[in-house]
Order: C-alpha cells, then sequence, then structure tokens
C-alpha cells in the first residue's frame, strides 16, 4: 500500500529526515525545484499512484531490466530496486557539480598518462613509488604504451555525495568499465511511464542528447577505417550484463566477450560467420587485468590472448584505455587534491572523501588521533569504505591499531566516513528520508567533456551509507536536472553513419553458435512434449506400460527413460534454450525471451508438482502450443538476417534429424501394431495423413508424408530443403560455382530425398540419414560457428 | 668465458591444435657482465607471425602466432654469449634499518628499482612457515649493523641445507608454500622460497631465469639443474651495492656459469613459454638444454 501523498505526509518526513535533505530546505520547506513533481503526486490519489509506479516496474520487467543476486553459489535474477521518486536538482546545482567533475576528469587524465608514462609524480616525490610497483591495478605491460585514441580516458562515472556543510564530495573514480548508464536510462524510461503528464510539462533534461553525443564521438574516434565497434562484455553471467545488451542495442554497438576476438597480424579481429571482421575500437567492460591472459593475469578466461598487442602497435582504439583502472586506487585520493594545483595550476573545485595514506608517519598519527571518525582499509582496494565496510581491515577503536599500522601501513588507507544528505523514498508505505549518493557520467565528445544531465542516484535501505548496495536492499532513483524554461528535446534520426554502420553488421560466431542451439534445444523439447503426450494418451487409452507397443516406444524413441521421469526430456532442453538466448541479450526480441521464460516456468511447474496421468496429455498439449507460439515468433517476427537464419536451421536440422531417428524405430518391420499410427500423431499428421492417404497407415504412406513430403512441414525433406536454402544465403555461399562443403552436404542429402522411393525406404537409411545431417551440422559449426 | 647454447622445445599435442599464440622469454640478455653476440629463435611448424619485443623488466620476448591446426610445434634458440668474471667480492650492503629508510625514500620506477620487489606478487603470497624459517636462521647474526648481504646468502646457504633437490617432487605450478612444507623441489621452488623469505624481512627480492653451464670446469662437480632452464634470486643490499645474484639450488652466487635470461617478481613473470590455443588438454612437452664453453 502506498501513501497519499499529502501536506501532512510531508510533515512528517520533514520531522523524520533529521539532517541535511534533498526534499526539504533548512526550514522544512519543499525546495521549488521539487514543488512541481511533489503537488503532482498529491493530486494523485494512493490507487492512482499505485498504478502508475505499477506501470514503471512493469516497463523493467519487460525490457528485461533486473539485477543478479548472488547467495554463497547460486545467482537469482531480481526485480529491479526503481525508487520511484526521483531526485531533483537544479540546473545551478548541476552546472556547479558538472564544473567539479569536469576538473576532476582532465586531472585524472594527467595523472594516468604521467602513472604509465614519464613518472614525474614518483620522481618528484608527489607520490609514493611503491603505490604503484605493488599496486595490482598498474599494468607494467602498458607502461610506455601510448594510446591509439590519444586519450586514457573517454568515459567516466563518478560517485558523488552531499556532505553536512552542504557541499559535494567526490565518494570514488569508476574509470574502468564505469557502468550503469544504460541503466539511467531504462531507469528514466520508466519513470517516463510512470508519469508521463508530469514529464510533458515539467522541464526535465533529457539524457538521449547525451547519449547521442557519445555515439557521434566513438564513430568519430573508429578513425577512417571500416573496423567494427564493439562492447567487450565479461558475458551473461555478470550482474551487468542487460545494461551491456541494452547499451549496444541502444548505440548500435557489437556486443563481444573475449573469445569472439582474435588477435592476427597486430590487429583485434572479431569471429563472425563471414570470417574474422576487424575491430577498431573496443569500449571495455572488463576488469582491465582480465583482458589479456598472456600478459596479464594468466587465469582469466574471459580476456582475448594478443590484446595487448593490437593496443601497443596502436591498431585498436580503446574506451576506457587498459590500465586507466589505477585511476581508482582508494589511496590516490589522498594525493589527488596535492596533484591538483601541481598539475593543473588550480585546487580541486570539488573535495574528495578525505583520506590519508598510513605509509607516512604525519598521515599514520593523524590517522591514530582521529580513530573514531576513521575507517580504515586497503589502499589498494578500489570500493570507497563508507560503502563497503566489509572491506574494512579493522575496527578503529580496536587495541592493535598502532602496531598495524606502523608495520604494514603502506597497504593501508584511513578514510572519514561522511554523514551523506537524505532523499524521499517509499518503504513499507511510508515516506521516508535515506542517505543517497549520485552516479554521474561524463563522456569526451568532440567538443570537450559532456555530463549526461540527470542519472543515477543510490539510495541507502538504511539510515547510513552502509546499505547502497542492491544486495542489501538499497534502491536506485532517477535523477531529473529541471531547468526554469522549456528543455530542448534531442531529435532521434539516425545519422548517415550509423545507418551504415547497421547494415554492414556482422554475426559474431558464438552469437550465430548459441541462436543455432537455441533452436535446436526448442525443437528437441518439443519432439520430446510428443513423444511424453503419445505415451501417456494410449495409457489412458487403457495401454498397459507391459504392452509391446508401449515398450517399443520405451526402448526406442524415449532412449529407455522412465515415462516418469520423461519431462524433464524436455524441461532441460528448454533450460538449455533458455541458457543460450541470455547470451544472446542483444540480439534475442524481449518477446522471445518472455516466450521462452514463460514455457520454462510452465515446464519447470510441470515436473514439480503431481498430475494425473489423465490430465498429463492435455497439460503438455498447452505447452506445445506455446512453443508453436515461439517458433510463430522466429518465422513471423524476426527480421531475416543470418541470425535468424542459424535459428532457423538449428530448428530445421534438429527437426529433421530426430524425425529421420523417430521414424527408422518405427518404421522397422518389427515394430509393433500401432507403431505407424504413434508416427503420424508424433508428425503431427494424422489429419492430412486421412486426407491424402486411405485410413489406414502403412510405412509407405507414412515415409511419404513424414520424410519425403516437399510441402508438410513436420517432414524431413521440408526441413533439408529449408536448410539448403539458408545456406545457400550465408556468407561465402555465393562467390562461384563451388559448392562449399556444407552446401554439398545439404545437396546430397535433399537429392537423396528428392528421388528416394518410399517403398524402398529401410530403417537402415533413415539411421545413416540421421548421421548424415549430424555430420552436416558439425560442418556448418565448424565452417561459421567455431 | 664463451658460451655456446642450445635449447629445444616441444610441445605435442592429443589433438591438433589451431589458432595458437606463444610468448617466449628463452633468449639471454645483454647485461653488464653478459655479452650475447649470435641469437636465432626458431619454430616449426613456422610461425604465421613473428613479433620481437621487450618486455617491462626488459626481458626479449617473442610473440609467434599459429593459424592452422597442427600435431606438434617445436621451437629452438640457439646463441653465443661472452661471460664476464663477477668483480671482486667487496661487501658494502646496508643494514636492514637503513635499507628500509633507502626503499621508503626511493623515487625510482624502472624497472631496476627495488619497489617492484617487495610484497606480495602473483606466484607468491607471503607465508608463515617460510617466515619463521628465515628469521630462525637469520637472527644469530643479524646485528643492527650487519650488511644484508650476509643475511641474504646466510639465508640462501641455510635453505639449500634444510631442502632436498627432486626433480619428480614438483611441477610448474607448485606454491612456494607446498614445496617448503614438503621441504623439496626444483631450482623454481628453490628460488621461490627464497623470494618470499627475504621479503618477508623486508629485503627486496626476485626471480632470474636462465641457463647454467652444462659441463663443469676439470675436476668440479657438475651443477644440479643443467638440463632444463635455470632459475636463481636476485636481492637487493642497498643503492651503493645494487643487486646480488644468488643461486639457492647450488648454494654459490651467480658467477660466469650463470647466463640470464630475464628478470620478474616470480616466474610468472619469466615463463619460458606461454601459450594459448585451440586444443583439449595441456600438451605434452619436452625440453633440452645444452650449454657448452668454447675454448
Amino acid at each position: 500500500m502506498l501513501p497519499k501523498v499529502t501536506p501532512a505526509l510531508l510533515a512528517n518526513y520533514a520531522n523524520a529526515s533529521g539532517g541535511r535533505d534533498e526534499m526539504l530546505d533548512a526550514q522544512g520547506r519543499v525546495k521549488p525545484v521539487w514543488a512541481g513533481f511533489m503537488s503532482h503526486i498529491c493530486s494523485l490519489g494512493t490507487d492512482e499512484l499505485t498504478k502508475r509506479f505499477a506501470r514503471g516496474n512493469q516497463y523493467l520487467r519487460d525490457a528485461g531490466v533486473l539485477y543478479r543476486q548472488y547467495d554463497e553459489s547460486v545467482s537469482t535474477e531480481r526485480e529491479w530496486p526503481l525508487s520511484h521518486i526521483p531526485v531533483i536538482l537544479t540546473e545551478a546545482e548541476w552546472a556547479h557539480i558538472a564544473k567539479g567533475l569536469t576538473q576532476r576528469a582532465n586531472l585524472l587524465e594527467l595523472v594516468v598518462r604521467d602513472l604509465y608514462g614519464d613518472n614525474q609524480l614518483v620522481a618528484d616525490g608527489d607520490l609514493p613509488a611503491t603505490l604503484l610497483a605493488q599496486n595490482p591495478a598498474w599494468l607494467r605491460p602498458l607502461v610506455g604504451v601510448k594510446p591509439a585514441a590519444r586519450h586514457w580516458l573517454n568515459l567516466l562515472s563518478f560517485e558523488i555525495g552531499r556532505g553536512p556543510d552542504n557541499n559535494w564530495w567526490v565518494i570514488s573514480d569508476l574509470i574502468e568499465a564505469p557502468s550503469t548508464a544504460g541503466f539511467a536510462l531504462e531507469n528514466r524510461m520508466a519513470m517516463t511511464r510512470a508519469f508521463p503528464n508530469h514529464f510533458a510539462e515539467a522541464n526535465i533534461h533529457r539524457l538521449a542528447g547525451f547519449f547521442q553525443e557519445f555515439q557521434k564521438t566513438l564513430f568519430a574516434m573508429r578513425s577512417k577505417t571500416d573496423g567494427e565497434i564493439a562492447i567487450l562484455s565479461p558475458g551473461q553471467m555478470n550482474q551487468n550484463y542487460a545494461e551491456h545488451a541494452y547499451i549496444a542495442r541502444y548505440l548500435g554497438l557489437l556486443l563481444v566477450e573475449g573469445e569472439d576476438l582474435t588477435v592476427q597480424n597486430g590487429r583485434a579481429m572479431v569471429r563472425t560467420v563471414a570470417g574474422p571482421k576487424p575491430v577498431t575500437l573496443l569500449w571495455n567492460r572488463l576488469p582491465g587485468a582480465l583482458c589479456d591472459p598472456l600478459e596479464l593475469d594468466p587465469d582469466s578466461l574471459l580476456g582475448t590472448p594478443g590484446l595487448l598487442e593490437a593496443l601497443r602497435n596502436q591498431n585498436l582504439r580503446m574506451v576506457n584505455m587498459l590500465g586507466s583502472g589505477v585511476l581508482e586506487t582508494r589511496a590516490l585520493m589522498a594525493f589527488l587534491p596535492k596533484f591538483a594545483p601541481k598539475l593543473l595550476g588550480e585546487p580541486l573545485a570539488m573535495p574528495n572523501i578525505a583520506t590519508w595514506w598510513c605509509g607516512q608517519q604525519s598521515a599514520r598519527d593523524y590517522v591514530l588521533a582521529n580513530r573514531n571518525r576513521m575507517m580504515i582499509g586497503s589502499a589498494f582496494s578500489t570500493l570507497p569504505l563508507m560503502s563497503s565496510p566489509e572491506s574494512t581491515a579493522i575496527a578503529p577503536q580496536q587495541t592493535g591499531l598502532p602496531e598495524l599500522l606502523n608495520a604494514s601501513g603502506a597497504q593501508l588507507v584511513g578514510q572519514e566516513a561522511v554523514t551523506l544528505s537524505t532523499t524521499p523514498t517509499i518503504e513499507n508505505g511510508q515516506l521516508v528520508a535515506r542517505p543517497l549518493s549520485l552516479r554521474i557520467f561524463m563522456a569526451r565528445t568532440t567538443s570537450g567533456w559532456q555530463v549526461m544531465p540527470g542519472g543515477y542516484a543510490r539510495v541507502s535501505a538504511g539510515h547510513d551509507a552502509k546499505a547502497f548496495a542492491m544486495q542489501q536492499g538499497g534502491k536506485v532513483a532517477d535523477v531529473w536536472v529541471v531547468g526554469e524554461q522549456p528543455v530542448q528535446k534531442p531529435t532521434l534520426l539516425p545519422t548517415a553513419q550509423s545507418l551504415r554502420q547497421t547494415a554492414n553488421r556482422a554475426l559474431p560466431s558464438r552469437a550465430a553458435d548459441n541462436l543455432f542451439w537455441l533452436g535446436r534445444y526448442v525443437e528437441r523439447a518439443e519432439l520430446n512434449m510428443r513423444l511424453f503426450r503419445a505415451y501417456f494418451a494410449r495409457i489412458n487409452d487403457g495401454t498397459t506400460d507391459a504392452s509391446a507397443l508401449l515398450r517399443f516406444l520405451r526402448a526406442g524413441p524415449m532412449d529407455n527413460t522412465a515415462p516418469s521421469k520423461f519431462a524433464l526430456r524436455f524441461g532441460d532442453p528448454l533450460t538449455q534454450a533458455l541458457r543460450a538466448a541470455a547470451k544472446i541479450g542483444d540480439r534475442f526480441s524481449t518477446d522471445g525471451m518472455m516466450a521462452l521464460r514463460d514455457l520454462v516456468a510452465q515446464s519447470d511447474s510441470f515436473s514439480s508438482r503431481i498430475t494425473p496421468p489423465e490430465e498429463l496429455p492435455r497439460e503438455v498439449s498447452i505447452l506445445l502450443r506455446q512453443i508453436a507460439g515461439f517458433a510463430g515468433l522466429v518465422h513471423e517476427n524476426m527480421y531475416n538476417s543470418d541470425g535468424w537464419r542459424f535459428l532457423s536451421l538449428g530448428m530445421s536440422l534438429e527437426r529433421a534429424s530426430s524425425m529421420a531417428k523417430t521414424l527408422s524405430h518405427l518404421t522397422a518391420p518389427d515394430a509393433p501394431e500401432g507403431a505407424l499410427d504413434l508416427a503420424l500423431e508424433i508428425g503431427d499428421s494424422v489429419i492430412t495423413h486421412h486426407t491424402r492417404f486411405s485410413i489406414f497407415a502403412d510405412p509407405t504412406s507414412v515415409l511419404d508424408l513424414l520424410a519425403l513430403d516437399d510441402q508438410n512441414p513436420r517432414s524431413i525433406r521440408y526441413h533439408i530443403s529449408r536448410a539448403r536454402r539458408h545456406i545457400a544465403e550465408l556468407p561465402g555461399h555465393a562467390e562461384n560455382h563451388r559448392l562449399t562443403r556444407t552446401a554439398r552436404q545439404v545437396l546430397l542429402l535433399e537429392t537423396q530425398l528428392a528421388t528416394a522411393d518410399a517403398n524402398s525406404l529401410p530403417p537402415e537409411s533413415l539411421t545413416q540419414m540421421t548421421y548424415d545431417i549430424w555430420a552436416l551440422a558439425d560442418t556448418l559449426t565448424a565452417t561459421h560457428l567455431v | 668465458m664463451l658460451y655456446d647454447i642450445r635449447l629445444t622445445l616441444t610441445h605435442t599435442y592429443a589433438q591438433p591444435a589451431g589458432n595458437s599464440r606463444h610468448l617466449l622469454r628463452l633468449l639471454p640478455q645483454t647485461l653488464a657482465r653478459q655479452t650475447v653476440t649470435v641469437h636465432q629463435i626458431t619454430a616449426m611448424p613456422l610461425p604465421d607471425t613473428r613479433h620481437d619485443r621487450f618486455d617491462f623488466f626488459g626481458t626479449a620476448v617473442t610473440a609467434l602466432t599459429h593459424s592452422d591446426p597442427h600435431p606438434d610445434m617445436s621451437i629452438t634458440m640457439t646463441c653465443r654469449v661472452a661471460m664476464a668474471q663477477p668483480l671482486p667480492w667487496n661487501d658494502r650492503s646496508v643494514s636492514l634499518g637503513n635499507l628500509q629508510t633507502q626503499i621508503r625514500n626511493c623515487k625510482d620506477l624502472s624497472p631496476a628499482s627495488p619497489v617492484h620487489f617487495l610484497g606480495p606478487s602473483y606466484r607468491l603470497k607471503p607465508d608463515s612457515d617460510i617466515a619463521a624459517f628465515a628469521q630462525s636462521v637469520t637472527q644469530n647474526i643479524t646485528g643492527p649493523e650487519t650488511g644484508v648481504a650476509q643475511t641474504i646468502i646466510r639465508l640462501g646457504k641455510a635453505l639449500h641445507d634444510e631442502m632436498r633437490f627432486d626433480a619428480k617432487a614438483t611441477t610448474v605450478d607448485t606454491t612456494a608454500a607446498q614445496a617448503f612444507a614438503q621441504r623439496s623441489g626444483v631450482c623454481q621452488d628453490f628460488s621461490h622460497i627464497m623470494i618470499v623469505a627475504l621479503r618477508s624481512l623486508g629485503i627486496p627480492a626476485g626471480y632470474v631465469s636462465g641457463y647454467l653451464r652444462t659441463l663443469p670446469p676439470p675436476g668440479q662437480p657438475r651443477l644440479v639443474g643443467v638440463d632444463a632452464m635455470h632459475a636463481w634470486v636476485k636481492a637487493w643490499c642497498g643503492k651503493e651495492m645494487g643487486w646480488i645474484e644468488y643461486d639457492p639450488t647450488n648454494a654459490t652466487l651467480a658467477g660466469t656459469d650463470h647466463i640470464t635470461v630475464g628478470f620478474g617478481r616470480d616466474y610468472a613473470d619469466v615463463s619460458p613459454i606461454l601459450g594459448h590455443l585451440r586444443s583439449s588438454g595441456a600438451p605434452i612437452a619436452e625440453q633440452t638444454v645444452d650449454v657448452a664453453p668454447i675454448d
């Protein structure tokens, strides 16, 4: 239940908020910039507000925005915790923040250039050498390397918070793989759904323009070559994968993982179904040390061997340049305030959270003297101490602190905990004040650093800043920068360049492989559903388990699986199908994903409850209709790209091979009575058979209809012909008269089926055909998918 | 001394391997008393691409790629190296206290700087048993004014006496802690343990990979570790004396018989061959080394 937001409720909130608040001024009055939104939601009743919030949540669910919760060994997907109350700031405040962070971005660029270049900061004694030499984020192989993109930093984000003195403080610098810009966009979409009227009239700065500028910059940075621009993601097990997929789709970039890339002649290439294609710009979302197992962390399974060679040769531009993650080192916060006057000639415009590196005697003394307001942790960690209390090394009050500081001070920093300002959010039907931090995104564009006007706020689940993490119940809120004047709406027309990029899109082999297997698994599930249904339909007709027909069915087509366990034979392939689809989040429609999720949920519930046998056929029929819906989605709704071709090929080759296998059993001379009817039922061709042949099935009519017919979407021939047409369209197949191996194999199969006689198609040739279709799938895989 | 060095590395794969990339660190470098005159690295099958460079610590690295599947690969390194006699021993090392002060004030990040060789590194984590051993064997001799060179040599000798050389006892992945617990291993283990021990005392220590003269001069015993690449330790004695090199496997300072390929924080920085390929399972690897003096 949500409260109706009333003046009384706001008064309650004022009493509870206590310290500095974003919505209320020091006198407890709603700040003018908040007034419009608050009066808007005050005007909506509780029911209406509930509906609005639900609409926002529905958008996020439909868009597949969720987060991964990691509990011990399992990770589960959870609903995205959107706080439906935005954080609202004035243009003036925003300009102030932008100015401070732009200065910081310029400073960081100079610092990282020095850390991998002349090391003047160390030589002058401004930075202790050991902070680099002992720092795992300082990547030695990149020392002396010049980034091809000229700059080390092109996209940054900062976590900032407002302290009791009303000033904003930088809590952390997020350099390596700055994430969640895509989520900021998704939050905004959800909020637009929830409050469409308010968006139309309030002067809220739009986010799209920022992304367009950044996209333009990426295309400009790619240099004049035709290489791909790709996002390098750790893959679908990473908590931010959904965002990687979203931003790839949104900006029209290729989404790749380390194994998609290879380095040839010092150039980074992406393996595609049409062979390797050059990549000239990589937007990296991997921790730097994992990017190249040969030169960096040898245990990394996520990187690309040789990637550093491409960087050294200046053949690859990287956003941000590999190695710049060293700037996230916690201890650097202690030195940046001193670097600013030296490198920029001016002090830091926005301070960072006060930090002391305990490798120096004076800092150790200070930390000890002020231990009550200090948090103490590793000097090399990249997380701010105040939002990751688990990373503290020792409780400051504990005895033994002086000894620890003396013995291993060089490994430790002290950071002052800051009380952060609060913002309203709804908890258990109450409007409550919770600490917040802002995440701000900046991109280097052709006209300098641009700050995204708005973004992403993290709202704590408790009274202090320790519960920001979603894992601990923290929420996220949209950030609105509200102006006095109507804001400009960016146009969303594609540029000529972006159109060209999308048209030439290469399909990475791994993505194609996942699509191919998605098709195969779905089809495998379908056949097994049909076998299962047929089995229990016979049981319900009074046929016993021990009958010749059912024994034959179990021993042959059902691979000796106990009928009670057979539901797993379609549950497992569906789970595999979902897994394959999840790995290609940027290429598979959210509708398709939802259809698959429903299927898996249905089939899971099927195997986890006890259903009376007489209900089983009917229930499986429901699943079969759903799976038919999925196939319809594939063939009716998907653009006929190479990706679709591989999905369809997977479905056709699986259906053709499993039909050949099923027929080899059911048309055998020793098959018991009823086997041919069973074949027609499994092949969904009972009615067709009745209209085309006499009422009684004989081996010739069944084989004619299910193996050789070119018009029956259940027959082997139909799918081999479809596969032949798909293969002819694949890259590398239309160059000259010579057939590729794949094309030859599929043509041989088609010819064999076209010239076969249903009177003389023995089980052995059907078995051989099964093997031939599998061999065709192997050739296809070897040619295009590895 | 003049040496002709020849190394062959053969990798045999369970199934033909394609799309491979290897980094080799096999070639001796030219140093103050070590001059490489002729050198050659060849690979069979012939690589599709080859690229030579130096890594951060100055080691020569050869990067090879092979696209087509191949059942095996062999690498041959041949070179001629001239070794000069070390200067007569002259202990100018500083005390541990002074060493610490020098390290704290160090403003140098060049590859030879001691700051790289202090804390934990990729393969070497602190170990309390090794630290206790280091303490116990050095405490009697370590007065506040003792130069660290004495400590280093004492520790290396004590470690040599404590450990048993056993070519079968460990693998390339054995940790220093494991090897020390079983008190046996090969040159890599001896060196790793000594580095952990020195770092526990606050003395910067690094890993040296190289070759060892195969046949001893007349009348002298054959040294251990001649059949493969060898490893020893370098340790820092302060600004004036710099680095000294000690071979704990043979309980000796490195002399004209020790030919250096590269320096690193541990084995991971100087692995002779690192590879990545499309294949199933690890290759069967064979290595032969011949270090022949030319008279």
